[in-house]
């Protein structure tokens, strides 16, 4: 699905800013393909996301908007990174997770 | 101080549900998703940050194993390392590998690229053999720093913070050294899609093993079984082990 981003047209603004609009579409796409809830899901998302700003002219509006997005892809990293931490220390520090919860060992 | 090998390792992925082959001969991977190991993706972050902090240049990651191996290379590229080697090894021989055969390459690499620092996971997550990193020091004769939840340079040292049974250990070691990462070491950073569009410039040399002198391995032999410790032992001792 071909996405206009913005329909900004003549100014010395309009291509950077169509550049990077679009880069930043495929960045998030790219990382959405890892979403817990799907990767389809997150598309439709990303979808809706962008072209309710399609009408959006002025680039300080759009310069604030592609920052969001940006914002967006650090969060979803964190996320991911967040989910396969705490998988891996259950995994190999359950022993250690329990002494905090002081559950003790079972006993021999 | 120039140069820091980190090897990567790939496995099947951490989420995803095992399932034991219908002959029982091994576990299912074909079509399953596979990425870098958890603990060498925390290799890589900090072989990069040491980079980022200017202590040393250059950032090569090495990987052993056939075509497919390459993605996770790419992977280590997009996380900031500088170069990849992609030491060929399919089939059979890959099926036989082991951390001694893994560690003999590590150990010829190092010596070849004649790095200050060896940096791997402390353990894969589909053996967990935690081996590798000790062995490649062994082989190097080179102090190692395990389990390695801190790692500061300082001079020509290394001060290394180590996760032991019961807290923590602080050592200071001389380089040329091997660290292996353990969880808490840093936060790897996601490759993004500019960072694996901007690796894709980056080299990869290919090689085999015997290019570093390194023999095929030899086909592993089945396990025996005994009932008791006495057992084991008449057994150790009969082929020479004790």
């Amino acid at each position: 699905m071909v996405v206009k981003a913005d329909t900004v047209s003549g100014s010395d603004m309009a291509n950077p800013l169509r550049r990077e609009v679009r880069q930043l579409y495929k960045n998030l796409l790219y990382l959405g393909r890892e979403y817990p809830q799907g990767a389809d899901y997150f598309r439709e998302r990303l979808n809706s996301a962008f072209m309710k700003n399609k009408y959006v002219t002025d680039p300080k509006e759009i310069r604030k908007l592609v920052d969001c997005g940006e914002d967006v892809i650090k969060e979803l990293g964190t996320m991911y990174y967040l989910r396969e931490y705490s998988i891996m220390k259950k995994r190999f520090y359950e022993e250690e997770l329990l002494g905090l919860l002081n559950i003790g060992r079972p006993t021999d | 101080m120039s140069r820091v090998l980190v090897g990567v390792k790939r496995v099947i992925d951490y989420a995803v549900k095992i399932r034991v082959k219908p002959d029982h001969s091994g576990v299912v991977t074909d079509g399953v998703k596979h990425s870098m190991n958890p603990f060498c993706e925390i290799a890589v972050e900090e072989a990069v940050k040491l980079k980022e902090k200017k202590f040393i240049k250059e950032v090569v990651a090495v990987s052993c194993g056939p075509t497919q191996v390459t993605e996770t290379i790419r992977t280590a590229l997009a996380m900031g390392c500088d170069r990849g080697i992609h030491v060929e090894v399919s089939g059979k021989d890959y099926e036989a590998m082991g951390p001694l055969q893994i560690s003999k390459i590590f150990a010829a690499l190092a010596k070849k690229e004649e790095a200050s620092l060896v940096i791997l996971g402390k353990q894969a997550i589909d053996d967990d053999c935690n081996q590798t990193g000790q062995m490649t020091a062994a082989l190097l004769d080179w102090p190692q720093g395990t389990f390695a939840s801190e790692v500061t340079i300082d001079g020509e040292k290394v001060k290394v913070v180590r996760e032991i049974d019961g807290g923590l250990e602080t050592i200071k070691i001389s380089m040329p050294a091997v660290l292996t990462a353990d969880l808490r070491l840093n936060t790897p950073r996601y490759a993004t899609l500019p960072n694996i569009m901007k690796a894709k410039k980056k080299k990869i040399a290919n090689m085999k093993p015997a290019d570093l002198g390194v023999d095929e391995p030899p086909t592993r032999l089945a396990g025996v079984k005994v009932e008791t410790v006495d057992d084991l032992v008449a057994k150790l001792k009969a082929n020479g082990t004790i």
